[in-house]
């Protein structure tokens, strides 16, 4: 008892002592901190994972607490590496402070396959969402009722594709939540709305577009079909960057390697092989 | 004398593994009422409990979330007791050992068949099922889901009221049956009166195994948090802990956890009936 409790003060202490030297020694300079959206966090895991497999010694920790916690996190220096499931604009980083693109994520609007639908703005899906819209005919559809699924309000996809299609609003006390209707069926992952939409004739759906098959549709947004091209482009705009921010000038070596690595051909495989869209 | 000593040994391992048990019990309490804590300050108890909206991070009421939980149950319960009831009769009463024997162990697989099967099978067969019956645009329904706890709870039923009709005494059979009586009557009046207390225990065993199935209830209910109606999709409050949980923070994770502490209660307030029901029968 009384050694786990001196072995536990040790540790602390340790601890504490290297958080106090920060990323200068050599210790440290070996693991590589990335903090930020939990829907980047995924690919960086996998990414971390394999750097590691091929450097050892390199330690890559990954925690996901969300893309403006990310942007913090890069701009006060907590982590070497921020991410951010969201463009980032120049205005939120401070001096010195540089990103890249590491992928990108489509977010194909789906419908039954039975359906005639083939295009719709995004004023026209917003409003599907939002409960204004509830019949098929008043998008140039049959007269059917839409049956609306959606996915959970902690869900990643969920919040890019309320930010891209404007369904948030403000309460009172200025809280920002969803504007999605209280009716839309909620499925429980990219596969829960891929089988409900594959197999309702009335549904809509959203998922990430590497899930996209033959067993559902992908519509059109605004005239423009979601492939991998009109993604990188940006033409297809129901789309998220996945963002990497960094302190260049506060860069361990590891870190550095790291970065560099993540746009070389065999970390993009691992982007294209996880169902993302590689920059290169 | 060596034999006190393995007497005394064995009473404090038995009583060891009910300590472990309890403590068990008592800290899963603990951390969810801490962690739910400061979701009820922070909304009020009676804001959480009867607020309708659900829309994290600026509404949290779980009325509908409740109703979803109360109304499928007592669906669930209404078509799966009858029909367990029945079967534990023709399998303690009618039935000729040998088909009983086939039929329980079919029975008894029903209940070692993991929940997201149940919820495949309700997605499939259930809610494609329920649109064509009744001309709807979804399936995904309390309805599909009150099908499938009902499935769910039978083996839970069946067992439970199996057995406390085999233990009702042969004589009171012969007793009803000398008077003149029929099989059926006899059935009826006499041995399910008897076998009451094992029943009811069955049925409130039902009630607990439905109000906690989260996997299936997912997959067929549709998750909508609002009022639930029998043909309109509605959230359980398992299911609101399970699709949320993943990526929640702060305040929202909060209410999650508070969302348990009401799960928590419902199910003490079932233990209590249960423990109600059981003292009925010593006496």
């Amino acid at each position: 008892m009384k050694k786990t409790i001196l072995s536990t003060l040790g540790a602390i202490g340790v601890a504490a002592t290297l958080v106090g030297c920060g990323g200068a020694d050599s210790q440290s300079s070996q693991s590589v901190s990335v903090s930020g959206s939990t829907s980047v966090t995924e690919l960086m895991e996998v990414l971390g994972e394999s750097f590691q497999g091929s450097n050892p010694g390199v330690v890559v920790e990954v925690q996901g607490t969300g893309s403006s916690a990310g942007i913090r996190a890069a701009n006060d220096g907590t982590s070497q590496i921020g991410m951010s499931s969201r463009t980032v604009t120049d205005s939120e980083l401070s001096s010195g402070v540089e990103k890249f693109t590491l992928a990108h994520d489509g977010i194909a609007v789906v419908v039954n396959n039975s359906n005639a639908v083939v295009n719709m703005t995004t004023d026209q899906i917003s409003a599907i969402y939002k409960g204004e819209i509830t019949n098929w005919n008043e998008v140039g559809g049959s007269d059917s009722p839409i049956v609306v699924v959606t996915r959970d309000p902690a869900s990643g996809t969920r919040g890019a594709f309320e930010d891209i299609m404007s369904l948030k609003m403000t309460t009172e006390d200025g809280k920002k939540v969803s504007a999605i209707s209280a009716s839309a069926q909620v499925a429980a992952g990219n596969g829960a709305v891929k089988t409900t939409v594959a197999q309702n004739d009335f549904a809509i759906g959203y998922i990430s577009l590497g899930s996209v098959d033959n067993s559902l549709k992908a519509l059109t947004v605004n005239g423009v079909e979601a492939t991998d091209t009109n993604i990188s482009s940006g033409a297809y705009g129901v789309a998220r960057p996945f963002e990497l921010m960094f302190n260049s000038a506060e860069q361990s070596e590891a870190s550095r390697a790291y970065l560099d690595w993540m746009l070389t051909e065999e970390a993009q495989q691992i982007v294209k092989d996880k169902g993302y869209i590689s920059v290169i | 004398m060596r034999q006190v000593r393995i007497d005394k040994s064995f009473h404090s391992l038995f009583f060891l593994s009910a300590l472990v048990s309890t403590f068990a019990v008592a800290t899963i309490a603990i951390f969810i009422f801490i962690e739910g804590l400061p979701a009820l300050q922070s909304v009020g108890v009676g804001a959480f409990v009867t607020g309708s909206t659900w829309n994290p991070p600026g509404y949290f009421g779980i009325l509908p979330m409740i109703s979803g939980s109360v109304l499928s149950t007592a669906g669930a319960i209404a078509i799966g007791v009858p029909m367990g009831l029945l079967t534990a009769v023709f399998l303690a009463e009618i039935a000729p050992e040998r088909l009983a024997h086939t039929l329980r162990t079919a029975i008894e697989l029903l209940a070692g068949i993991p929940s997201v099967i149940y919820g495949f099978f309700g997605l499939v067969v259930i809610v494609p099922l329920i649109e064509q019956v009744f001309n709807i645009p979804a399936g995904n329904t309390t309805l599909a889901g009150i099908i499938v706890l009902a499935i769910m709870i039978l083996p839970t039923v069946i067992t439970l009221s199996e057995t406390s009709l085999r233990a009702v005494p042969q004589t009171y059979r012969e007793g009803s049956l000398a008077l003149g009586a029929s099989k059926i009557f006899t059935i009826f009046k006499v041995v399910i009166p008897a076998a009451r207390s094992g029943i009811l225990t069955g049925v409130i065993l039902g009630i607990a195994r439905a109000i906690g199935e989260t996997m299936a209830i997912i997959m067929v209910m549709g998750n909508a948090p609002m009022i639930a109606g029998l043909l309109q999709p509605s959230r359980t409050l398992t299911a609101n802990i399970a699709l949320e949980m993943s990526y929640a923070s702060g305040l929202h994770a909060n209410a999650l956890y508070a969302t348990g502490i009401v799960l928590f209660i419902f199910i003490m307030l079932l233990n209590s009936a249960l423990l109600y029901l059981n003292r009925k029968k010593v006496s």
